[in-house]
């Protein structure tokens, strides 16, 4: 029995530990052996209500490399969402012409609804700042496979930690792992208290700091996020900041052999161009990593495999 | 005492007394359980003494008998009112309220970008915890706490 089958992925929670690591073996297996058109004669909704083209395409390419089709459209102007129709009513009347919905929307709490009143499941590719849980399996996928183990790691978190849903949904599927967490970030953009308070609950450990070079040779994952001057309130404490979250290529020198730089995309200025080159950085396997797991949770949700 | 404090309101026969509601909440009460929509006799009170909260209010309502789960529901507004059925003049069943698990359509998400405050969507919450109130969208999965809590 595939528990995964119809079952729409609105929230990383929505999937038990053990769900999640069926999907990340599956993904292996995909980028191991190409498990062919598995997806023929399926067709696949992708509604972008707010434009993502990173996320789009990542989507429509594990469809088209398995052989579905995929439909939709990639930012609200060109729907009829322009024209004013509800949420409920686009989705009742894509879901006639789909197996599977795909949506990214501004507005939080979208998905869910979505999932509630749609009778083909719903996939969450972002709903405005709440949830992304395909990226954060992707994103697990990533430290699995780089790591050997998601078990007893110890996971850097660098630069906007306040509004970076893809760092507290990340967080919140790591914790089931007995890992050590180190915050770096800017004083007005810490990590949240009810994730503090999260993962003392778990029995967690914890690290906060405003600066990484002195510390880094102890992490095994860093995951960099942009820092962005709209968070801050005053523009002079961004200036004051923005170059103490970026990482640069020397910083690697006493890291360990198996880190690895992690960071959702797009990448603005806070990983330095030099250190593309380095074995260490992984950002861009990480967004092929993506296609895979994508591939994964598509035909486990359409029971395929 | 207790005998004075309730005969400032007239005696029902059968029927529900809620006691101890903070005055300010007394028309919140209202809306929660429907009272505006049913047409048995009703009786309220408002603004009387009460050691505990300074103004309390009562509401009497004759011959309605609510299901837990309604009256559960203004556990989020009054928490410490108190339920007493009536029959035949005599108080036969007391009760306290406890809060439900989870709410659905009563208080309102805080988050300006909710989809419950962008479509006609019921809200839904789970409680966290009761002292301090704090709320959980099932949708946007943002805490409502007390000071930003609403009723619908
Ligand atoms: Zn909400």
């Amino acid at each position: 029995m595939n528990s995964l089958a119809a079952k729409s992925l609105v929230s990383i929670n929505d999937f038990s530990t053990d769900e999640i690591e069926r999907i990340l073996d599956t993904a292996s297996r995909f980028e191991q052996s190409p498990p062919g058109k598995i997806l023929d004669s399926k067709v696949i909704a992708a509604l972008f209500f707010e434009p993502s083209t990173r996320t789009r395409l990542s989507f429509e390419s594990a469809v088209n490399r398995l052989g579905g089709r995929i439909l939709g459209f990639a930012e609200a102007g060109t729907s009829s969402v322009s024209k004013g129709e509800s949420l409920k009513d686009t989705i009742l009347t894509v879901s006639n012409y789909s197996d599977l919905i795909v949506m990214r929307h501004s507005i939080e709490g979208s998905a869910r609804y979505a999932s509630e009143v749609s009778p083909v499941p719903v996939i969450n590719a972002g709903d405005g700042s709440n949830q992304h849980p395909t990226q954060t399996l992707l994103d697990l996928y990533s430290i699995k496979k780089t790591q050997g183990t998601l078990d007893g790691l110890n996971i850097f978190m660098v630069g906007d930690l306040k509004y970076g849903r893809t760092v507290h949904s990340l967080l919140m599927a790591l914790s089931n792992y007995n890992t050590t967490f180190n915050f770096i970030s800017p004083a007005e953009l810490r990590i949240p208290d009810e994730y503090k308070l999260f993962l003392e609950k778990k029995g967690i450990k914890y690290y906060e700091h405003d600066d990484f070079t002195e510390i880094i040779s102890r992490a095994d994952i860093v995951y960099m996020t942009r820092v962005q001057r709209e968070r801050f309130s005053d523009p002079l404490e961004y200036e004051k900041v923005k170059n103490i979250y970026v990482l640069r290529k020397e910083m690697l020198g006493n890291t360990k052999e198996n880190v690895r730089i992690l960071h959702p995309l797009p990448r603005v200025n806070e990983i330095d161009r030099d250190v593309d080159d380095s074995p260490k950085a992984y950002y861009f396997e990480q967004a092929l990593n993506g296609v895979y797991v994508r591939q994964a949770i598509i035909s486990s949700i359409l029971d395929v495999l | 005492m207790e005998k004075a404090k309730q005969l400032s309101v007239s005696a029902i026969k059968n029927g529900t007394v809620i006691d101890h509601i903070p005055a300010d909440s007394l028309f919140t009460v209202i809306t929660i359980l429907g009272l505006e929509h049913i047409s048995n006799q009703i009786t309220f009170g408002t603004n009387l003494e009460s050691k505990k909260f300074g103004k309390k209010a009562i509401i009497k309502v004759s011959a309605v008998y609510f299901t837990e789960e309604e009256i559960n529901k203004i556990a989020l507004v009054a928490p410490a009112a108190r339920l007493n059925i009536i029959r035949n003049y005599e108080v036969v069943e007391k009760h306290e309220l406890t809060l439900p698990d989870e709410i659905e359509g009563i208080a309102r998400c805080f988050n300006p970008t909710c989809i419950t405050n962008h479509e006609p969507v019921k809200t839904r919450f789970s409680i966290i915890s009761q002292k301090p109130l704090r709320l959980k969208c099932h949708y946007c999965e943002k805490i409502t706490d007390e000071e930003h809590l609403t009723i619908i």
